[in-house]
């Protein structure tokens, strides 16, 4: 299995330096890391990738019943690692990201030196006492919501968007490309994003951990973060004055430094 | 200027025939238009300063905003087109179609977001209908389909049997078939084919084709007979040319030898216990074309650990090599010698294997039914 091709794996930054990869979310491919890898390619060695089925990973590679639950990604994230043979990782991982990191951590806890979650949350259901943010209603809601937006996806464009290896140009020239994803695979990605409950995970955490949220985020709340926070044993938390769930475009250089000196330390 | 065209900036603003707003860029709302206000049946004051754009949103759509649109917008400097749901003061859901583009300063820090709201509810009615209507041929495909392949097949005494069938596309019924089922003298019958053309009128070629072999496989079993019987009844299709290629074969369960009859299809696949494999040449003209085609057959006698291999041209005719080359005959023999000696169901995991690994190279249907003892 050629893993590079797979998840469209780029490495940039210092050859020796302790290695950082960065794991993006739900909705768009590693593109969404662009204003923070400069400041972190300055000192350390940084790993992209896409997740199958996003951005220019390997499409035929996706099969529903691998990818409608977390463990398929967070396979993914080992086999990557081991094909890679990296250690010491420091693992970031965006939203959803976040809890593959944690699996795959659980699984090959030799390869990771750090977790970075970003605006984790390991369960966006309420439940009980618990507030995860969201109903079962508002997730079949979003799922409707990728439904209307199928049509922005038509059948003459997917062979582009999925990669023409012989004009690579063409897939960015593209508007929407890197937040574009066949809602087919979409759909499943947000039913084992909204609808997984990894809170009994976060306990098995061994590797140093940082959690960063946001101030202001509709996604992952502030109490999901405190939550996240006192179940990962030892782990510590930084807040982002940043508005939106994704601080790494919104507030790229507190995100960069927060990322960094934990990397430097952990 | 003529007093029609010189329309009063601020009342166009106001009064014009979309939502305008424009944000900060973290989202709050710092203009917005009446008309976008006469929608949601709020106060300006409600809104501006006090509410941000996501806000507005059914959950599901903030979501969706947060995790495609924020990135977009950041990253593009416009994102139009989306197709989202805003929620009125009385809890009403507006369908609309918004577009949003960023307004930065000579540094090119964002300053503005400026958005368009347009009402989408008769378009998303049409497009829900359009959606409607897709998933309701899809589900008639898969019933179709369901009724074109047996469900299970039967088991058959001292036989291991497996099939698999690769669609192409979930849009159409394929054109391949295949089928086992006990003769009233206690042998077998069994077939596999592949209609030529695609869609609907294959799809009823097929079911013509797989009705037809059964019955007249009730009337006379032998292979020749049956292939005589369907190639007078495709050949007299009234709705113009109807064909398909096709191997019928009857099976003995007392010595294990099962006759063949061919009617232009590829040649089915013997992998001895031996390690050997080699191709049966059944031969035989294409079925529905010739009035009066000329089918041979052949026996193979299945001996202990030998599995026998019907499979569609889709195998052979698949891509390979980034589309220069098709994988072909040669390749198939050589992938079939690496298996044996085998079982039918290994035989079969082994070319559904095969068949992924080709992704986009296998762009038709494929069909394989094997027997192994």
């Amino acid at each position: 299995m050629d893993v590079f091709h797979r998840n469209h794996v780029t490495v940039t930054g210092q050859p020796d330096g302790r290695v950082v990869v960065l794991s993006h979310g739900f909705g768009c491919d590693q593109n969404i890391w662009r204003l923070v890898v400069p400041a972190l390619a300055a000192r350390f060695k940084v790993v992209l990738f896409d997740h199958v089925g996003a951005g220019r990973s390997d499409m035929t590679a996706w099969r529903e019943e691998r990818y409608s639950s977390l463990n398929g990604y967070a396979d993914d994230v080992v086999a990557l690692l081991d094909e890679l043979d990296l250690r010491d990782v420091v693992f970031v991982g965006h939203s959803v990201s976040a809890m593959i990191g944690v699996l795959a951590a659980a699984d090959a806890p030799s390869r990771f030196g750090g977790l970075v979650l970003l605006t984790p949350s390991p369960c966006y259901l309420d439940d009980g006492d618990y507030r995860g943010g969201f109903s079962r209603a508002d997730i079949d809601e979003l799922l409707e919501s990728l439904e209307s937006n199928y049509l922005g996806w038509s059948a003459t464009m997917a062979p582009v968007i999925m990669g023409n290896p012989d004009r690579p140009e063409l897939g960015q020239e593209l508007t929407n490309s890197f937040c574009r994803t066949d809602p087919r695979i979409a759909r499943v990605f947000a039913r084992a994003t909204f609808l997984s409950d990894n809170r009994a995970d976060l306990a098995l955490v061994t590797a140093p951990t940082l959690v960063v949220e946001c101030t202001q985020d509709a996604i992952a709340p502030r109490e999901v973060g405190a939550y996240v926070h006192a179940s990962v044993p030892g782990s510590a938390l930084v807040t982002l004055d940043a508005t939106g769930h994704c601080p790494q475009l919104s507030a790229p250089e507190a995100t960069a430094r927060a990322i960094a000196e934990f990397a430097a330390v952990a | 200027m003529s007093p029609l065209l010189d329309d009063d900036l601020v009342e166009l603003y106001e009064q014009a025939p979309c939502g305008y707003l424009s944000t900060l860029p973290d989202g709050t709302i710092v203009k917005v238009n009446a008309t976008l206000l006469g929608w949601l049946g709020y106060d300006r004051d409600e809104v501006v300063g006090r509410k941000r754009f996501p806000e507005l949103l059914t959950v599901g759509s903030r979501i969706y905003h947060e995790t495609h649109v924020a990135p977009l917008l950041r990253m593009q400097g416009e994102v139009g087109g989306l197709a989202l749901d805003v929620v009125a003061v009385d809890g009403t859901r507006l369908p609309v179609l918004v577009t949003s583009a960023v307004k930065t300063d000579a540094d090119g820090e964002p300053l503005l977001i400026r958005i368009t709201v347009f009402d989408a509810r008769d378009r998303r009615a049409y497009e829900r209908e359009l959606l409607r209507a897709r998933q309701e041929a899809e589900r008639l495909a898969t019933t179709l389909q369901r009724t074109l392949l047996p469900p299970t097949l039967p088991s058959v005494p001292g036989l291991d049997i497996a099939a698999y069938y690769h669609h192409a596309s979930p849009d159409e019924v394929g054109g391949d078939f295949y089928d086992l089922f006990p003769l009233a003298d206690g042998r077998w019958g069994l077939f596999l084919g592949d209609v030529c053309g695609k869609g609907a009128p294959a799809a009823a070629v097929t079911s013509l084709t797989r009705y037809t072999l059964r019955s007249a496989a009730v009337y006379d079993p032998d292979p020749l007979a049956v292939l005589t019987n369907l190639n007078r009844v495709l050949s007299h299709n009234s709705d113009g040319p109807r064909f398909c290629t096709v191997i019928f074969g009857v099976l003995d369960p007392d010595d294990f030898v099962v006759t063949l009859a061919g009617g232009g299809h590829t040649s089915p696949l013997l992998l001895r216990d031996d390690g050997v494999a080699e191709y049966v040449d059944v031969g035989g003209q294409l079925v529905g074309v010739l009035p009066d085609a000329r089918f041979s057959s052949a026996s193979v006698r299945l001996g202990p650990g030998d599995t026998l291999l019907l499979y569609t041209d889709g195998i052979t005719e698949a891509r390979t090599d980034a589309g220069r080359n098709r994988f072909g005959e040669d390749a198939l023999l050589t992938f079939a010698t690496g298996l044996t000696p085998t079982t039918a169901s290994d035989a079969v995991v082994a070319v559904e294997t095969l068949l992924k690994g080709f992704g986009d190279g296998l762009d038709d249907d494929t069909a394989v039914l094997a027997l192994s003892r």
